[in-house]
């Protein structure tokens, strides 16, 4: 369908091309979700349109209210649009220490920003927008951490058309962040598929980005469920750049670091999987296009080394 | 089994300030013990109740323990160990 009545029915439904070149055999064939054709350009104009719709049907969410969320980038930008055409106010909690171009995004489209200490990671950005949604009773936080309508989004949307599209599918990647969409996806194929692989990359920062002053102040997510994953992989900025660079040479696709760091745990799996003489249907996410880490200069860099110093300090994925 | 331990900023007050340990074992919980020979305490951070620490994270060859069998996950000559705390990540 290439018809629609509004911006944000035209969520969801991208395509899912096969990657010849990087796919390590015929047997073994490696599949991209292109989430960056979504209408602001990430797969988080899945979860922000069902959270927020979620909430105008059970009565949380009314005309003038104000939205709180912290958020690193995608998912305010996602939120930023779906409030812009439904009239709601934005306000985004995000650490100090994201890209330039995601706080440009985000005010082009109205949202208001409210800086976290960098030293506090994503940790702190959610605690200070716990603190001033507690403040002001009137503002609504959807919170994408433990708001079930993100991982339904997914169970709902991703996951079928995955499924439509790759009757054949043995492996699905995807990136834990929220964890929202390998919750859904997951949830989603192995009801369908009961032989089918989930697997995560998990992004793994720079050391200012685990400054926490206790363990006890660490966080995970209340959407998580570990039984919904097969395995789970931490990749670090130098592999994540380096697919990154190799995906855009190699099958021309223009996406965003973590992507980079789903496609370093789905080759492996493939290598995996081509040298035990198997045979595999692997999908993945391209959660997002490049553009908003041009500024970055990954992509211009003579070489991976150098491409990876663009990372330092920031909060990448 | 000798294999190397990445420590996280958190913890390195108990490692003299070291970001790499060596340790030995030929599981992750007898080089956990190893561990905790060595740096006294360090032990009890990473494991409660004979379960890993809800809050961190241990991955051998960057693959989290959590799904290779926790505790138990076998280790080779040269392995890598990285323990991270858990933290809200990811590109949200």
């Amino acid at each position: 369908m290439t018809r629609y009545s509004s911006l944000v029915d035209a969520v969801g439904g991208t395509p899912l091309v096969g990657l010849p070149r990087l796919s390590p055999s015929a047997d073994v064939r490696l599949w991209a979700k292109l989430e960056d054709r979504n209408p602001t350009g990430s797969i988080k104009d899945r979860p922000a349109l069902a959270m927020v719709a979620a909430a105008e049907a059970d009565g949380r969410l009314r005309p003038g209210c104000t939205v709180i969320e912290p958020t690193s980038g995608n998912t305010g930008i996602s939120l930023a649009m779906v409030c812009r055409v439904k009239g709601y106010r934005l306000i985004c909690v995000m650490p100090e220490n994201t890209s330039q171009e995601r706080k440009l995004l985000l005010r082009a489209y109205g949202a208001q920003i409210i800086s976290s200490p960098a030293a506090g990671g994503s940790n702190a950005a959610v605690a200070m927008a716990k603190e001033l949604a507690a403040d002001h009773p009137d503002w609504v936080m959807l919170y994408q951490y433990g708001n079930p309508d993100n991982a339904l989004a997914h169970y709902t949307g991703t996951g079928p058309e995955l499924l439509v599209d790759l009757p054949e599918l043995t492996h699905f990647v995807g990136g834990l962040g929220t964890t929202g969409t390998l919750m859904g996806v997951g949830r989603y194929l192995r009801e369908q598929l009961p032989d089918v692989q989930i697997v995560a990359a998990e992004p793994r920062y720079g050391e200012l980005v685990y400054g926490l002053r206790n363990l006890d102040e660490g966080f995970v997510p209340e959407l998580y469920d570990e039984s919904v994953l097969t395995s789970r992989f931490s990749v670090g900025p130098d592999d994540a750049v380096r697919r990154t660079r190799e995906l855009l040479e190699v099958e021309g696709i223009f996406a965003g670091i973590s992507t980079g760091a789903i496609l370093h745990a789905a080759l492996g799996i493939a290598a995996r999987v081509a040298r035990d003489g198997g045979s595999a249907d692997i999908a993945f996410v391209v959660c997002d296009g490049g553009w908003k880490y041009l500024s970055t200069g990954v992509y211009e860099a003579g070489d991976d080394a150098q491409a990876s110093v663009g990372l330092e300090g920031q909060l990448w994925a | 089994m000798s294999v190397s331990v990445s420590v996280p900023t958190i913890l390195r007050p108990m490692t003299k300030g070291e970001k790499s340990v060596s340790a030995d074992g030929a599981t992750l919980s007898e080089v956990i013990a190893d561990l905790e020979n060595n740096y006294a305490g360090l032990g009890g951070r990473l494991v409660k109740d004979g379960a890993l620490h809800r809050f961190v994270n241990i991955y051998v060859n960057d693959e989290d323990v959590r799904f290779t069998g926790g505790l138990d996950t076998q280790l080779k000559d040269g392995d890598q160990v990285t323990i991270l705390p858990a933290v809200a990540g990811g590109r949200f």
